[in-house]
């Protein structure tokens, strides 16, 4: 239902900075709208995101209502070793994604 | 857009613009200017903020408030002794303060970050960046909306 995509450079040379991009399909419903009958419509958003590089936690990020519907997020790293990225997100209702993408290192 | 007369986009945005008032006439209170300096300072605590450092990478006029493309450059070397530590984001007009809360470090490389996010109305965005010194920094951006997140029908 909710497939991350990933998207990582294949290889990257030791020491070079990387772009990660990640985006999630969620509908980050703001919990600040209502139907047609008044009702309101209860929050539903992704509120917690983090990425770890072999283990060690290199970057995360707290959600708001603000945040598009899809959330998409890009950031930076440093290649260190070979090894994995492992990708969170969290979110109401019990909301739990999970991703990992290999990183190689020459 | 430079069509003379009435043009069908025209028509829409008039007709959305009336849906804004009606929708928002009884909505609840949204956040107010004063409002996000209290949530910066829940943030900075009583540190003092100085501007500059940030690039804030946003359009000044934006079409659809439901996404609108954020990037955020803090000028920093991103050493393990001076790098940037968090990179807070706010806004003034939205129903909430904030947009997005990011923590980072010296493995990043690069304190550069790209998202998307919403706008409940044309106002003013502020971004923070802690350092590793303890310092913070911000950088502002004024965006105009013609059409705002929130106000479509169910």
């Amino acid at each position: 239902m909710a497939r991350p995509l990933i998207n990582v450079p294949a290889k990257v040379k030791r020491g070079q900075v990387f772009e990660i991009k990640t985006l999630i399909s969620h509908i980050m419903e703001t919990g600040f709208r209502y139907t047609t009958t008044g009702q309101r419509i209860p929050r539903d958003i992704i509120t917690f995101f983090s990425c770890s590089y072999n283990g060690e936690e290199i970057f995360s990020a707290d959600f708001y209502p603000a945040v598009s519907a899809n959330p998409f997020l890009t950031f930076y790293t440093v290649a260190t070793e070979s090894g994995t990225l492992e990708f969170k997100w969290i979110g109401d209702n019990g909301f739990s994604e999970t991703a990992s993408v290999p990183v190689t290192v020459e | 857009m430079d069509a003379p007369g009435t043009t069908r986009r025209e028509v829409l945005i008039g007709a959305l613009a009336g849906g804004l008032v009606a929708t928002f006439g009884a909505a609840p209170a949204r956040a107010t200017p004063d409002e996000m300096r209290a949530a910066i300072r829940k943030v900075v605590g009583t540190a003092q903020v100085r501007k500059g450092r940030i690039d804030l990478d946003v359009p000044p006029l934006v079409e659809n408030g439901n996404t609108v493309s954020l990037v955020i450059t803090v000028d920093s070397p991103m050493t393990a002794t001076d790098y940037v530590k968090s990179i807070h984001v706010f806004n003034e007009k939205n129903p909430q303060p904030n947009v997005i809360g990011i923590r980072l470090g010296p493995r990043a490389g690069k304190a550069k970050i790209a998202t998307r996010f919403r706008l409940a109305d044309t106002q003013m965005i502020t971004a923070i960046a802690e350092m590793s010194d303890g310092s913070f920094w911000s950088a502002s951006a004024e965006l105009i909306v013609t059409m705002a997140a929130c106000v479509e029908g169910l």
